[in-house]
């Protein structure tokens, strides 16, 4: 069978389980306890495992089976979840995408990770090495039938207690097969049989697969329905060869209720009539039941990973884009037919063309959504990320994750990850400071860092606030007048918020000690100019102290924006329309001549102006003649810069195009787009002209 | 004996050329372009093409031809090479030929005053009729172009 057409589907569905192996492993770790954790990460693995096999990725496939094998003793309560099991589980997964993502790049997915079965196999054989003797305990059920070691879920305790009104008898039954038993499963299954053909069994414990597989150990228990009695069942179960005892309890209504309902005060006596093994297995077998029975025992809160996934296809991004060139070729023409309704003036035409450009309206809000991302697929890597960051730096960090169900369009989520490592990683090394700082600055041990994402207008921020130190703004400055970035009375007149900004300065990260800065402004020039090259905004907000906020400002889409059309002789630009402040005319008079340079008076600042037509050697049109000329004013941060241009043609909806992999990059140009008479207008980006 | 090819013929001047039928996208005729500033002075600007814009190069300018004006017979061929999509501006292609490979030989070092590194080879086809075999990926190499560009400035 040719495996390659399911391969792109084998390499979506791996990393999605390993992003739920990833996200549950961290909850796990929050909540060692929550058992129903366990079970989620057990199928994940599993589901890996099986696709692995399928594919023929061995190492993949035998890697999984050793993370089951521990996972299947956590999940059974026989092995007590530890650091070292933890760390080696994420090494594991860490093994496990580097071998996806060498699947990824056509490789075949091998690695060794020898070492790493090692530890899982060491792990599975019960020899953790913790000073703390927790060894791998194998706990027996703890038996009383009045404990209920076997938890029921929702639907068999209703069985139960269905047959009980029928008048069936429900016992809870335990055999324990004598220590010499050869064939541990063969006995097990003879009892089933027999005890089949009386009534039914419920629930067991182990489950009945693995009963068959010989995986328990002595002694398993059973819910039962049947006509007989108690005592009857008993005997007849002693009857059978190799039984050592056989204990049979009917239960009542009040009993199983007990067991469905109140199951966390019937655990809360396990510890004592258990048999004590170690006193530390003994505690952690006692919570954890108690966190299945709360998860099993019927009315408990919803479980963690429930919640309807929503329907969904994946879809090949390379169609998305085609349906997106499509549409934008739908909007070129849609611009063609309104100029010509206009010109041609007649009602019926330019009614159908209203309507016309209202649908399309609102297929373009369709496509634009097709392409748009839950930011969360950016920041679910972040947790883990944080977790070993702080770990191996030693501090206590708490990551706060909200709005990562806001949406952002693929284009920008594609790029924006790095940027955040970057900032988050900057937030934990240098923002957050080390426990024993933090308690010398009577702060809480545990740092914060809050990962926020949210809407607001034609823009997504997403913020790293974190509680650490603050930004000291003397130092700042002081470093940067000593690169050189700024003057010594540059420095002197610049306010906290300056300085912070001066972070960001390209000159700044070059040198080479910044310890002095606690470290801040390693590349950030280069998150910097990344998310400006997205047509994007990155500030700080520090007090000394008390944290650092970097906030970053996103546009929702990169492929179409508003625009406005200008005309410059025979040529037409497009400026984007969120640079633009004002447009507006001067006169000749206006215009002063400062150091050969042209200024204007605006809005009682002295800004340059600009001669496009002389920047892009425009054949046919030089403004310099003009008593009159229009000028448009673009911002970059806090400066401006008017820029003379012949005509406004007016503000327009366009689709941005790169210029092909060919042309180099033009400074002062964007990219481009098709208007809609079919010609290409250029895209200014008044960034460049900007110093 | 060595595989059949198909070529598309243009002609530049006198000389007529020849590029592999499966690098052309297709063949255009002289469409608006629209200026690129600040680029280099062959590369005419960019066109429109069904959506797609592309920028297009004067190839009597890329070879050091001298330019001429646009004709009916002026053709845009669009090519395809290393995810590069380029339009050439040619004096006329009309002509699809066959070319058996072993036609083809190893440039002479100048060619109609080309420089060989831009060619893959010369075809004689007939008695007298000799095609030349561009190198694409050369012709549209920018290292070169910023290596041509330095020399001219």
């Amino acid at each position: 069978m040719d495996m390659n057409q399911y391969l792109s589907m084998f390499i979506d569905e791996s990393n999605d389980h390993l992003q739920s192996l990833n996200e549950s492993m961290m909850g796990l770790e929050a909540n060692p306890d929550d058992l129903s954790i366990v079970q989620v990460i057990f199928r994940s693995a599993h589901t890996l495992k099986g696709m692995a096999a399928t594919m023929g990725f061995e190492d993949l496939a035998s890697l999984t089976h050793q993370m089951e094998n521990v996972l299947d003793l956590v999940r059974n309560s026989k092995l007590r979840m530890q650091d070292f099991i933890f760390d080696t589980l994420f090494k594991s997964i860490d093994a496990l995408e580097s071998m996806v993502e060498d699947i990824m790049g056509g490789g075949d997915g091998k690695a060794d990770v020898s070492a790493i079965v090692t530890s899982l196999q060491a792990i599975v054989r019960g020899e953790v090495p913790n000073a703390g003797g927790a060894v791998a305990e194998v706990s027996k059920p703890a038996v009383k039938a009045s404990d209920a070691p076997v938890f029921l879920d929702e639907f068999q305790f209703s069985v139960l207690e269905q047959s009980m009104q029928e008048g069936h008898n429900v016992l809870y039954v335990e055999v324990t097969i004598r220590k010499d038993c050869q064939l541990k499963a063969v006995r097990a299954y003879m009892v089933f049989d027999l005890l089949e053909r009386s009534g039914e069994v419920i629930k067991s414990f182990p489950s009945v697969q693995d009963i068959e597989q010989e995986k328990f150990d002595q002694s398993f228990s059973l819910y039962y329905i049947t006509q007989k009695g108690a005592s009857e069942i008993q005997a007849m179960i002693l009857n059978l060869s190799e039984i050592e005892k056989v204990t049979s309890v009917a239960l009542d209504q009040e009993s199983l209720r007990q067991l469905g309902q109140d199951s966390v005060a019937a655990t809360a006596e396990v510890p004592t009539s258990a048999p004590v093994i170690s006193s530390v297995s003994v505690p952690s077998a006692a919570s954890s039941n108690t966190s299945a029975a709360r998860e099993e025992g019927g009315k408990a809160a919803p479980a963690k990973t429930g919640g309807a996934p929503s329907r969904t296809i994946r879809v090949d991004i390379e169609r998305l884009d085609v349906l997106m060139n499509l549409f934008s070729e739908l909007l070129i023409d849609r611009v063609r037919l309104e100029q010509l309704a206009s010109e041609v003036q007649n009602g019926d035409l330019t009614e159908t063309v209203e309507h016309m450009s209202r649908v399309s309206g609102d297929l373009q809000n369709i496509v634009m959504k097709l392409r748009m991302v839950p930011v969360d697929t950016v920041f679910n890597r972040f947790p883990r990320m944080v977790r070993d960051l702080a770990k191996s730096l030693d501090k206590k960090i708490d990551l706060v994750v909200t709005g990562a169900e806001t949406e952002l369009d693929r284009t920008v989520i594609d790029e924006i990850g790095d940027p955040l490592v970057h900032l988050l990683r900057n937030a934990v090394d240098h923002g957050i400071e080390s426990v024993s700082d933090r308690i010398a600055a009577g702060k809480p041990e545990m740092g914060t860092i809050n990962l926020r994402a949210f809407h607001s207008g034609n823009h997504v921020f997403i913020e790293i606030e974190e509680d650490g130190a603050g930004i000291d703004s003397q130092k700042v400055l002081k470093s940067a007048v000593k690169k050189g970035v700024i003057t010594q009375e540059q420095a002197a007149t610049m306010n906290d918020e300056e300085a912070h900004q001066m972070l960001f300065a390209a000159g700044f990260s070059t040198a080479e000690v910044i310890s002095d800065v606690s470290g801040r402004g390693v590349g950030l020039d280069v998150v910097k100019s990344k998310i400006s090259s997205l047509g994007g905004n990155v500030t700080i907000y520090s007090t000394l102290g008390k944290g650092t906020n970097f906030s970053v400002q996103l546009p929702l889409t990169l492929s179409i924006i508003a625009a406005m059309l200008i005309r410059l002789g025979s040529e037409k630009y497009a400026i984007p329309l969120s640079s633009i402040v004002e447009t507006g005319i001067v006169k000749k008079s206006q215009i002063r001549t400062i150091h050969g340079n042209k200024m204007l008076e605006f809005r009682n600042k002295n800004i340059p102006l600009l001669s496009l037509s002389r920047i892009f050697s425009v054949p046919d049109y030089d403004e310099s003649d003009e008593e009159e000329t229009e000028i448009v004013v673009v911002r970059k941060g806090e400066r401006l810069v008017a820029m003379a241009v012949q005509d406004f043609i007016g503000q327009n909806e366009i689709v941005i195009k790169n210029l092909g992999k060919y042309l180099p990059d033009i400074q002062g140009i964007s990219g481009a787009t098709i208007l809609g008479d079919g010609q290409v207008a250029l895209i200014i980006d008044p960034n460049a002209f900007i110093k | 004996m060595a595989e059949d090819i198909k070529v598309i013929v243009f002609k530049l001047g006198s000389e007529e050329y020849g590029i592999e039928v499966e690098k052309v996208q297709t063949i255009e005729r002289m469409m608006p372009i629209t200026r690129v500033p600040k680029t280099y002075s062959f590369i005419k600007g960019v066109i429109n093409l069904r959506g797609v814009v592309i920028p297009v190069i004067d190839l009597r300018g890329r070879f050091g031809i001298e330019e001429g004006e646009h004709t009916d017979q002026t053709r845009v061929i669009i090519v395809s090479v290393n995810d590069m999509e380029v339009g050439f501006i040619v004096d006329s292609a009309n002509d699809v030929i066959d070319l058996n490979r072993d036609s083809i030989d190893t440039p002479p070092d100048v060619v109609g005053g080309i420089k060989a590194k831009y060619l893959d080879g010369v075809a004689k086809i007939g008695e007298d009729r000799l095609l030349i075999m561009l190198n694409l990926a050369e012709v549209l190499n920018k290292g070169e172009i910023v290596h041509l560009e330095s020399l001219e400035g």
